[in-house]
């Protein structure tokens, strides 16, 4: 390995971007190959699929390498984008513009607490202070028709695009432990997991799956396809989560189950919202993904029981 | 001149607003013509219209895509009416016309149809209540029955109303829906073409994914 490249990424992380990347050209390939094999078949979505892959790893691995302020600048931004996509499917009152406009500013606060390394507000902020003002902000305005549905959309919004995904940031300020991984090893970790947790789910449920689980929120969800998923993510997480982590295998273990369990049902909530909303997709940023929620619905879950998980052992 | 302020309006304001502060989720932009004569029939909930309209154009074409916009409105002051005229290029209107001079009304829209422009036209005539769909008026039909070269293109947008409504300067953001529809080429008379483009409308509102508001029509 480039001796310049380790001095600048720790070790097992860069063998990580590696991995990852290797999958990609793996399925790029793949791709090539089925299209030119089948060329009466029709691989467009696929295509998109991957090649919005390219760009969002690009993005990610960028960010992540880039100064740690510049980092939670971007995750802060995909709250808001999370958030604004949220709060534009969802049903809302025209008055309630207003709450919605703090609600924004909060992100950038609550941003402010994480690079400033202040847990104790980190973690209070959204659930106590942002959860009493918008209720109080919504009594100011005074229309009390619509106003519990209103005052519940908005703070549910808050807590899963919010206070739920920042903590994947939080990783990064966490002391480093494991010195070979560096403070990347842990939002590493987490996003391959949770992510890998999508595809190993889908797989195995492509190939095994007959029973369905939750027929009345997804009718594509089986349970060959969870309990494949578990099986593989939680394995392979006792053997990486040693390497990226101050976790030890056993510890890794239950690291996996947690975050192949949580991104099972992250992935399940924002299919009942769309369902609620009868609309396919919460947007149409990522071609052949959909939306930002579409494709965070996972990591909003994973994330903060990732890190509590890690904390409370660690920490 | 104008053209490179227009372009520099739309590439350093126009677009990162859009796309950045607002988020759109487009459907058949591949639709959208690049050169005219042609005439983008849009709903109107807000003055962010034109610009996410504009935003969905090349660079290169801006400069073809002219606003047709209420003159009462747009050059009631003279910062306004510099900004329209010279920056946004809008075709100014009078909404008030003598009923006698109907064809001096659209004499500008119809040259700049000659030139090859796009126009965009809200043919709700105001921006009315937000996300509300007002009545439909005549005033495309009369501009294109004649002409043989020019395509109308329903064009739904949903989501700015809320962002930006009337009577507020506080901008919220919020994703919105822009779908571009089928270009409608037969005009046989006023009233078929107006229910025409009333049922494109209806349609296209099928694809939007932004949630409509609870609390208003």
């Amino acid at each position: 390995m480039d001796l310049s490249l380790t001095s600048f990424i720790p070790e097992h992380s860069l063998l990580l971007m590696a991995a990852v990347l290797a999958t990609l050209i793996i399925s790029q390939l793949i791709y090539y190959w089925l299209s030119l094999r089948h060329q009466d078949r029709d691989y467009t979505e696929l295509q998109q699929r991957i090649s919005s892959w390219w760009w969002m790893i690009a993005i990610v691995f960028v960010v992540l390498l880039l100064p740690l302020s510049y980092t939670i600048f971007f995750i802060g931004f995909l709250s808001f984008m999370a958030l604004k996509e949220f709060l534009s499917i969802v049903p809302t009152r025209m008055t309630d513009r207003r709450v919605i406009f703090w609600a924004y500013l909060s992100i950038p606060i609550q941003y402010y607490w994480m690079s400033m390394g202040w847990y104790g507000m980190f973690i209070i902020f959204i659930p106590v202070y942002i959860f009493l003002f918008l209720p109080m902000v919504l009594v100011i305005i005074g229309e009390t028709k619509g106003f519990i549905r209103s005052a519940g959309i908005i703070h549910w919004g808050m807590m899963l695009t919010v206070f739920c995904l920042s903590h994947a940031g939080y990783l990064l300020l966490l002391p480093v432990k494991n010195e070979q991984a560096g403070a990347i090893g842990l939002v590493l970790f987490l996003l391959v997991m949770t992510q890998f947790n999508d595809v190993c789910q889908y797989v195995s449920g492509k190939l095994f799956g007959r029973r369905k689980i939750v027929p009345r929120v997804s009718p594509n969800k089986t349970w060959a396809g969870f309990i494949g998923g578990i099986i593989t993510v939680t394995a392979i997480s006792a053997w990486l989560a040693p390497w990226l982590t101050p976790l030890d295998w056993q510890q890794g273990l239950v690291a996996g189950l947690i975050i192949s369990v949580g991104g099972f049902i992250g992935d399940l909530v924002i299919s009942a919202v769309k369902r609620d909303l009868q609309i396919k997709d919460t947007g149409h940023l990522i071609p052949g993904h959909g939306g930002i929620l579409d494709r965070i619905d996972s990591l909003m879950f994973t994330s903060p029981l990732f890190f509590h998980y890690l904390y409370y052992l660690h920490y | 001149m104008d053209r490179i302020l227009k372009m520099l309006f739309v590439l350093l304001i126009a677009k990162p607003l859009v796309n950045i502060a607002l988020g759109i989720n487009l459907r058949r932009l591949e639709k959208l013509p690049r050169q005219g004569p042609c005439i983008l029939a849009a709903n109107h909930n807000s003055h962010l219209d034109v610009l996410v309209l504009l935003s969905l154009f090349p660079i290169s074409s801006v400069h073809r895509v002219r606003p047709v916009a209420a003159a009462d409105y747009f050059l009631s002051n003279r910062l306004l009416a510099w900004f329209s005229l010279h920056v946004l290029g809008i075709i100014p209107l009078q909404r008030t016309p003598d009923r006698k001079n109907l064809d001096s009304l659209f004499g500008q829209c119809a040259e700049s149809l000659d030139h090859g422009e796009i126009l965009i036209i809200f043919p709700e005539g105001s921006r009315g209540k937000p996300e509300v769909m007002g009545t439909i008026k005549k005033g495309i039909y009369r501009l294109v029955k004649d002409r043989q070269d020019c395509a109308v293109m329903p064009v739904m947008m949903r989501g700015l109303g809320r962002s930006l409504p009337r009577g507020t300067a506080r901008l919220v953001p919020f994703n919105c829906d822009v779908v571009i529809g089928q270009s409608i080429r037969e005009f046989s008379d006023p009233a078929a073409f107006v229910t025409r483009l009333q049922a494109d409308f209806d349609e296209l509102s099928s694809y939007c994914l932004t949630s409509t508001l609870t609390d208003e029509g």
